[in-house]
């Protein structure tokens, strides 16, 4: 019987082996939309060099890992230590509360205190992680084929309506296949739902029906879908919540404009080169405002690790100033450390349409409206963005009308709260 | 022939160790036998398999169906809500059969009714594809192992680098719509219009998998006695008329193994599917086994016990297929028996 015993537990420990940490090991799941993973990597090195009673693995894996697996990895009790994460708030129960582990936890809340609540149960005053980097979502524009094509780029205060219609000009000037696209994605549609008024969020915090904000703008969206002035191909290619980006044909020249946000800045800056120039817009507005919908990625604790100190120190580490500021400077991503911020960033790019990118989506965040900046922190927001992608899409592919997708978003929202409250 | 010496000294050199291992295990198994009857034998010797068994179908299987009486996000079955039959109810209560819409979990019923749609014509396109192919193969061709070799071939792939390679050549500026181009011909989007992207999904799987039952096919044609179509020969019959009156008559018992098999291959389709449109365009190509994935796991909320509700009604469905099968084989062995 021992000797079963023993076996049984030589498996357990080989099975479990590649995902957990051994003691004084720190397991980090990263993704990365750029170049931050050798960044984080150099970075780690550095501290293991600091540290070196301190092992910290970083597993690169892919972006559906954290959105797919890594929840039912935490579900289940298990996971890795540090994880970066977007899902913030819907997860947030599974995350370790820092607070004892870190050298200085006021550190931390004078610097990283306005996101803390994105990422800590409500009622919570818990430190559970910092923001790697903050987002906003926004628009690029082709600046060379919109010069080609004779077209002026619509200015600051020019509605959806006027960059769909500038865009679909170069488009037919220059013989390109789409106008422009919007990421599949219930957040990238957010931003501009909320610019024709839309409120996701009942006064009880509950998530609310479908308002006709937001059904301004679905509807425009449905029609620029149908009349091709929208990439035909991105929000119809998967079922479910699937994410899909539009920004290889951004990259290859195939739009004029691109809605996404200001995580894709590194991306375009690598991959277009000097093959063209391209200009951030900010959000065009709506009837409401030019709003863009702010988010970011974290870098959380995993209550389930079994070397909680490992893990403070490590985490104190990647949040010091001088770290986050070189990390943001190589990255080319918004900081959200306060003094990071006020100290300045010398974003290390010679692309010139680099910096005049990031300097218009610091811009466009004074313009994000409340309800926008309020969805980081509710947590019904995925059941929304959920619902929003999935029956959106069957209306662009003619499996149903607008007026049933309504009803559809409204009762999967209304179920998946019903579901996760029980 | 040098090897036979070899071979008849290695066996008598193996005849001791055999003997003594047979004269040790002689005694407990007589008293076995003796305790037990022969019945108990064969349970004794089926227990290993059984276990395995138990513990890795049977058990899941009790376990998924007491999830599929659970609700909420938990993971764990301790954790979660008793909720009796509503998980099934959700699934199966429509205002309008007839209307999906209407149903409460709509998207299970377009994934039933894809699934359904595409079973249909798959399958059908299989059997078809599949008796051409083995027709051929069966003939006196040159190089035929190799043509054997390159229709099989598919069936070796994983279904992920079969949905990947068929992406590069179905999407926007795939290789088929570059040669389209090369013709004058307009593109084609044959991944995001809801027709072809369908069609795409059951050509996709019939390429996939076509060698294997070409293969089954293949076996049972080399079957057929040659006396029968020399007779027929003899007797001026025409190739039609000896295909439909000696081949096919004789390939039954095959065809009918072939068809169930791909039945039960077509109700699970997933993965190459998956990887090929992603379920889309909308909900077209989405069947039941992505939709309980999605639902499952894919989804930023998850649903494990609707999902589990979906997967034992999947199981119902396959569980009538497999009887199928069950009773094709026994009457394809009949078949067999009586030749």
């Amino acid at each position: 019987m021992r000797r079963v015993k023993s076996a049984l537990l030589a498996l357990t420990v080989g099975l479990t082996a590649s995902a957990q940490a051994l003691a004084g090991d720190v397991r980090v799941m990263w993704y990365s939309d750029g170049v931050e993973g050798e960044v984080i990597q150099d970075l780690l090195n550095r501290f293991m060099e600091e540290n070196p009673d301190i092992n910290v693995i970083l597993d690169n894996v892919a972006y559906s890992v954290i959105q797919e697996q890594l929840p039912i990895q935490l579900e289940a009790g298990q996971g890795p230590d540090i994880a970066r994460v977007t899902n913030l708030k819907a997860l947030a129960d599974h995350w370790l509360d820092l607070t004892p582990h870190l050298e200085n936890a006021d550190y931390w809340r004078e610097n990283f205190g306005a996101e803390a609540d994105w990422m800590r149960p409500d009622g919570s005053d818990a430190i559970t992680g910092f923001m790697t980097q903050l987002t906003l979502t926004g628009g690029f524009a082709n600046k060379t084929l919109f010069e080609q094509a004779g077209v002026e780029l619509p200015g600051e205060k020019a509605t959806w309506d006027d960059w769909v219609a500038a865009a679909a000009k170069v488009a037919e000037s220059q013989q390109l296949p789409m106008a422009f696209a919007i990421d599949r994605s219930g957040h990238r549609i957010s931003g501009p739902a909320i610019s024709y008024g839309a409120n996701y969020i009942a006064k009880d915090g509950a998530p609310a029906p479908l308002d006709d904000g937001a059904k301004a703008f679905i509807e425009r969206f449905v029609k620029w879908n149908a009349d091709g002035s929208h990439s035909k191909e991105v929000w119809v290619s998967a079922a479910g919540s699937t994410y899909r980006a539009a920004a290889d044909d951004f990259i290859n020249a195939q739009m004029a404009f691109y809605y996404s946000g200001s995580w894709q800045v590194a991306n375009l800056s690598t991959k277009i080169g000097d093959a063209f120039d391209w200009v951030a817009t900010g959000s065009p507005c709506g009837a409401d405002s030019c709003s863009g919908l702010p988010g970011g990625a974290a870098l959380v604790g995993i209550k389930y690790t079994k070397n909680p100190e490992e893990v403070g120190k490590v985490m104190d580490f990647l949040a010091r100033q001088d770290i986050v500021k070189e990390f943001s400077e190589r990255t080319l991503f918004l900081p959200a450390h306060k003094g990071v911020i006020a100290g300045g960033l010398d974003f290390q790019s010679e692309d010139p349409n680099v910096k005049e990118a990031l300097n218009v989506f610091v811009k466009a965040s004074g313009a994000v409206a409340p309800n926008a900046a309020a969805l980081p922190a509710w947590k019904w927001a995925t059941a929304y963005y959920n619902a929003l992608v999935t029956r959106i899409s069957q209306v662009i592919a003619g499996e149903m009308s607008l007026d049933e997708a309504y009803a559809s978003i409204d009762r999967d929202v209304a179920d998946a709260v019903a579901e996760a409250s029980r | 022939m040098a090897a036979q010496p070899i071979l008849k000294k290695a066996g008598t050199a193996l005849a001791a160790p055999v003997a003594w291992l047979a004269a040790l295990i002689d005694p407990p198994l007589r008293g076995l036998q003796k305790a037990t009857g022969l019945n108990g034998m064969a349970a004794f010797f089926l227990a290993p398999n059984m276990a395995i068994f138990g513990i890795f179908v049977l058990f899941p299987l009790v376990i998924n169906f007491a999830y599929s009486m659970t609700g909420g996000s938990a993971l764990f079955l301790e954790q979660r809500t008793y909720v009796g039959t509503e998980q099934y109810e959700r699934l199966l209560t429509c205002g309008n059969y007839l209307d999906k819409q209407s149903c409460t979990e709509d998207l299970f019923w377009n994934a039933a009714g894809n699934t359904a749609v595409f079973v249909l014509f798959q399958v059908a396109l299989m059997t078809v594809f599949a008796m051409i192919t083995a027709l051929i193969l069966n003939r006196e061709l040159r190089g035929r192992g190799f043509w054997r070799a390159v229709f099989f071939f598919p069936v070796l792939l994983s279904p992920v680098v079969v949905g990947l390679i068929w992406r590069w050549i179905l999407q926007r500026q795939g290789l088929l719509n570059y040669l389209l181009h090369q013709v004058g011909m307009e593109p084609v989007l044959w991944l995001t219009d809801r027709f072809w992207a369908f069609a795409a999904a059951i050509m996709v799987s019939v390429w996939a998998h076509m060698g294997f039952y070409a293969l089954i096919l293949l076996a049972g044609l080399q079957a057929i006695p040659k006396d029968l179509y020399e007779a027929a020969e003899m007797d001026g019959t025409r190739p039609a008329r000896v295909f439909w009156r000696i081949t096919l008559p004789l390939l039954m018992p095959n065809l009918i193994v072939v068809v169930v098999l791909a039945l039960i291959r077509a109700v699970q389709i997933f993965d190459e599917v998956y990887v090929l449109t992603g379920g889309g365009p909308g909900t077209s190509t989405m069947f039941l086994t992505q939709y309980i994935y999605e639902i499952g796991f894919a989804q930023l909320i998850r649903n494990p016990g609707l999902a589990a509700a979906a997967s034992i009604l999947m199981g119902a469905v396959l569980v009538v297929l497999t009887l199928l099968q069950l009773a094709a084989s026994r009457r394809s062995q009949n078949a067999g028996g009586g030749k």
